[in-house]
């Protein structure tokens, strides 16, 4: 019972550090988990995978620096795909500084030999049509007409100048949508407005936190599939064969969660072992 | 160990905001008031360039050069002088004693997104959640799928049956109530699971930051 009481009173910063150790010590590993590749993770890898060449593709990147962790590893993996498959990409945020995110992206995935090697051209392979404030007015706009809800592009240009944007008018021309997003707007806002009301094909990364009210949209088809959080990035790079950051920080984030069930556990078998002694000496109290 | 500036920036600005961990101190406020700080700033900047600019004063703009040029009057664009009037009208919260009117702007927000979202949410959140829950219970040949229906329309009607309080939870109905909150847990615990998940992996990354950007341990 000691013993019990003992652990109730630990120090949370102790639990801190413990989980911080826990979480630092695994990065010097190189070890790699297995991992599971989940059907909603599988599901966006082969809506991606089954357009044919030249396609074109609207990435919304809805997040900031903040959730870069969970959601740049999905945008590095999705953009490689796109680009080894020679899918042509459109971006846009909903986000002030998601276009940036798809930027440095862009920088990251240029590196690759296999990328480089394809010569990619702005505004023939890839546009980038910057930030447009507005949420998912921004969405219904785009339904009508994209060159008047974007302008001009993330440099200042013509959208209607730019190759890859002519014959794009709206979702009628777009073969599959693609949202990274940490909330609000986000993967909701594309649902109710892209898909129900404009009849896009969408499929989301998310972060873990987002990702559990997403479901419900994959299992009545309104959404093609789901990436939850960095497992559904690390799933994603194992699906392409390219395992890459997502994946190297698994390990860490089984350790790390081993820490917390283990304290959960331990609290919960104190909590319960210590109740009835608590309740003795409430009673003798009243008395 | 890293030689750019930016990094040192960073790293002690992550080290401030993790020290709070231990307690409450003045460099942890610094570091917050620096975020918030540049974070409104930011903002600001971003709004202005990207929204004030473009959408107000460029409009307004060629309003004013049509009139002066052809003597016309171009209602669309000068119907964009109406947002900015209800932008700065906003701005009067500022200003105690007509405060008061900055809630004319917000009922216009409030009624057209409430208008905007009653369909959407009727449609996707409603209409076609319900539609997808009324599937067969037994699905030939396919056990996984039968069970997952099972779970699908038992935990749906019983989890409303939760919310229902006009009538008393006891008997069958009290049992429905009692199988319906265990749904409801359950999917508390996944939700929190998640967030558990996405809180470490923001946290391995400023320590991948730390020990392998900043400090150079990790090759």
């Amino acid at each position: 019972m000691k013993f019990f009481e003992t652990l109730l009173a630990i120090d949370r910063r102790i639990i801190f550090l413990l989980v911080a150790i826990a979480v630092t010590l695994p990065l010097f590993s190189k070890a790699i988990l297995h991992i599971e590749v989940s059907p909603t993770v599988k599901a966006v890898y082969d809506a991606v995978e089954s357009l044919p060449p030249g396609s074109k593709v609207l990435a919304s990147f809805d997040y900031d620096p903040a959730s870069a962790p969970e959601l740049q590893p999905m945008a590095l993996s999705f953009f490689r795909h796109c680009f080894s498959k020679d899918l042509k990409v459109i971006i846009i945020g909903l986000w002030p500084q998601g276009p940036v995110q798809a930027n440095i992206a862009l920088e990251d995935i240029f590196r690759d030999p296999e990328i480089k090697a394809k010569n990619l051209k702005y505004g023939e392979d890839y546009v980038n049509l910057g930030y447009m404030a507005g949420n998912e007015i921004v969405i219904q706009s785009m339904g009508s007409d994209i060159h008047t809800t974007f302008p001009v592009d993330y440099s200042g240009n013509r959208t209607s100048e730019l190759p890859l944007m002519k014959g794009i008018k709206n979702f009628d021309n777009i073969d599959f949508v693609y949202n990274l997003s940490a909330g609000y707007p986000g993967t909701m806002e594309w649902v109710q407005f892209a898909v129900d009301r404009f009849h896009a094909i969408l499929g989301a990364g998310n972060t873990a936190v987002q990702a559990p009210g997403m479901y419900p949209y994959v299992q009545t088809g309104q959404l093609v599939g789901v990436l939850g959080g960095m497992k559904g990035g690390a799933e994603y790079e194992i699906i392409a064969k390219r395992p890459a950051r997502a994946v190297s920080y698994m390990f860490s984030q089984g350790v790390s969660h081993a820490v917390v069930v283990f304290f959960v556990i331990i609290g919960n078998l104190a909590f319960f072992a210590t109740r009835g002694k608590k309740k003795e000496s409430q009673e003798v109290g009243k008395k | 160990m890293s030689t750019t500036l930016g990094v040192w920036i960073a790293a002690f600005l992550t080290l401030g905001i993790m020290s709070f961990l231990y307690k409450d101190n003045p460099i942890y406020k610094f570091c917050e008031a620096v975020f918030v700080g540049v974070s409104a700033g930011y903002w600001f900047v971003v709004e202005s360039i990207n929204v004030f600019l473009p959408r107000v004063w460029d409009n307004l703009a060629i309003a004013v050069n049509v009139l002066q040029e052809q003597g016309k009057i171009d209602w669309f664009h000068w119907s964009y002088l109406l947002g900015g009037i209800l932008g700065v009208l906003m701005l009067l919260r500022l200003v105690p004693k007509i405060g008061w009117i900055s809630r004319w702007p917000l009922g216009v927000i409030v009624g057209t997104t409430a208008g905007l979202w009653l369909v959407n949410y009727l449609v996707s959140n409603a209409m076609v959640q319900v539609r997808h829950t009324i599937i067969p219970l037994y699905v030939a040949g396919d056990l996984n799928a039968t069970i997952g229906s099972i779970i699908i329309v038992v935990g749906t009607f019983c989890g409303l049956i939760y919310f229902f309080f006009s009538k008393e939870h006891k008997g069958a109905f009290g049992g429905a109530a009692r199988i319906g909150i265990w749904f409801i847990m359950i999917t508390f615990g996944a939700s929190f699971g998640y967030t558990v998940m996405s809180r470490m992996s923001l946290l391995i990354a400023r320590m991948d930051f730390l020990v392998g950007t900043w400090l150079g341990l990790i090759k």
